[in-house]
């Protein structure tokens, strides 16, 4: 019996280059091309200055933990509880619901430094972290 | 010279249906808080000239109270008709517009109504939220980055909020504690309240997991029925029936994108603006409340909205409730009637309701100082925030 399967994405127009970018392996944010704010999640348009200009550019895929939460309930049978929730803040501002790997729950601090992984799944690539420096 | 709106008008009928596994369709549900509402102020259904709707997650995931519910109303008379919805503030916002409306000359008696029934025979009532986890679709562009997380239903945002509060203010989990054991020992005294067995810490500590740093007992209840109030020229409220309810003062804030760079969202909510007007609008200020009824879809609210109305400094929220101030025999007597936590939960009409019997002085045993209440509605994740400061004395 195959295992479930969480629910991944499917790359839209708006979000191509950063899923195309994650299964290359870096992690590609839109930008907006006039006032340079970062558009996480990508969209038309720019929610600082209504621009609908934008660029695609590499983040350094370094962050913290902004928050985290250790879920509990079973909401999904492909998500083995417990396990972490975590909002990274990355380096650059804008900040990506994921999950943290090779890490403890109960080792997860707010303020941790941490750097992207990728993980394949089917036809989708997605970003994770583990904490920073670890070889 | 004082704000025109201050006293211009006053909630004169209430009407509630019972609250929990009521298996009855929301146009049911509203009909029968609406008619009790009627009653309640004394007038007659061709009275009411406005009517202001809100469905609950209903009006999401289907079956939701719409505009149509004029029409199972058979209302013909209204100059004032709407369908709201800013989430948990929209109870709050309702009465906001009511009283603007009649401020204007538009409308005289307006109807705010709210009713949900998520509860399905056979099913749990967390089956009731938790949408994306059952969205058979595949979740389209980053947006679907959440449910590929795993971040699920409204207590992943709020639990989120309160670690961050925890990490950023040495915010303990005791502190949550005490507000949900607060509340519960407020709702052994509501005959309409869901939950009214009395917990203690011990309890709390023990109940499950949701997503931690959240326990059950940091939890909403899910609940059918419905709401209704009515909001009436001052002038006219004091020759109604019911003791009238004064509307003192309002105010909205909503800080929008949860996501963005540079957002605080989880630890300073809109209700810092709401705040500043409505403590304009009524010329008080936190010192002068003697009870609140705060929104409560889990403790964490109810300790950052009181951070966030200046009860105490931002980050001090958890000293502030550990002497057990906000429940009975308290200094800040809040959600005296269990609240979402323990009661029922009707969005922002729990607080409201609350506030309303309290203000009419009929809280029977629960009944705590009325001179002036705090009333207050949130939404989204901490997205969205309105408040009503409201008083049995006129202005």
């Amino acid at each position: 019996m195959s295992q479930p399967q969480i629910p991944v994405p499917e790359p839209d127009e708006a979000s191509r280059p950063f899923f195309d970018g994650a299964a290359e392996g870096r992690l590609m944010l839109m930008r907006c091309a006039d006032c340079r704010t970062w558009r996480l999640p990508s969209r038309q348009h720019c929610d600082a200055c209504l621009s609908d200009r934008f660029t695609w550019e590499a983040a350094s895929g370094r962050g913290t933990v902004r928050t985290f939460g250790i879920m509990h309930q079973r909401y999904h049978p492909a998500f083995q509880v417990p396990y972490n929730v975590t909002i990274v803040e990355l380096e650059e501002g804008p900040r990506l619901p994921t999950n943290l790997v090779d890490v403890a729950n109960d080792e997860i601090r707010v303020g941790m430094p941490v750097e992207v992984v990728f993980e394949r799944y089917d036809d989708v690539t997605l970003p994770r972290f583990r904490p920073a420096g670890r070889l | 010279m004082p704000h025109p709106l201050r006293g211009a008008a006053a909630i004169t009928g209430l009407g509630m249906t019972p609250m929990g596994r009521i298996y009855k369709s929301t146009s049911e549900l509203a009909a029968e808080a609406v008619a009790k509402a009627i009653t309640d102020a004394g007038l007659k259904k061709d009275d009411i000239d406005g009517l202001l709707i809100n469905a609950g997650i209903t009006g999401t995931t289907g079956g939701g109270l719409t505009l149509g519910l004029q029409n199972y109303l058979g209302l013909r008379n209204l100059r004032l008709l709407n369908h709201m919805n800013a989430a948990g503030s929209t109870a709050a916002q309702m009465v906001q517009y009511a009283t603007m409306a009649i401020h204007a000359d538009m409308a005289t008696h307006v109807v705010c109504v709210f009713a949900d029934a998520p509860l399905k025979e056979g099913t749990s009532a967390g089956a009731a939220y938790g949408g994306a986890a059952r969205n058979p679709q595949r979740p389209r562009g980053m947006a679907g980055l959440y449910a590929a997380a795993g971040y699920f239903g409204a207590n992943t945002p709020y639990a989120l909020a309160a670690r961050r509060h925890m990490a950023l203010y040495g915010t303990k989990q005791d502190h949550l504690g005490i507000i949900a054991v607060g509340q519960r020992q407020w709702a052994t005294m509501n005959p309409l309240a869901q939950m009214r067995e009395p917990i203690t810490l011990e309890d709390y500590h023990a109940s499950r997991w949701i997503i931690e740093p959240l326990h059950l007992l940091d939890c909403c209840l899910v609940s059918n029925g419905a709401v209704a109030v009515i909001v009436s020229p001052a002038e006219r409220a004091k020759d109604m029936p019911q003791p009238p309810v004064y509307i003192h003062g309002m105010g909205q804030g909503h800080p929008g994108d949860s996501g963005r760079a540079g957002s605080d969202w989880e630890t300073e909510t809109g209700a810092k603006f709401a705040a500043e007007t409505a403590y304009r609008m009524a010329g008080v200020g936190p010192a002068d409340f003697t009870q609140c009824q705060i929104y409560d879809c889990y403790t964490y609210t109810v300790l950052v909205t009181l951070e966030d109305y200046g009860f105490c400094k931002k980050g001090e929220g958890g000293p502030f409730v550990e002497d057990g101030k906000l429940g009975p025999g308290g200094s800040l007597p809040t959600n005296t009637g269990g609240g979402e936590l323990s009661a029922y939960y009707m969005w922002g009409m729990t607080p409201l309701s609350e506030a309303v019997i309290q203000g009419r002085g009929h809280g029977g045993e629960r009944q705590a100082k009325n001179d002036l209440i705090l009333v207050t509605g949130n939404g989204g994740s901490l997205s969205y925030h309105a408040c009503l400061i409201l008083s049995p004395h006129p202005a």
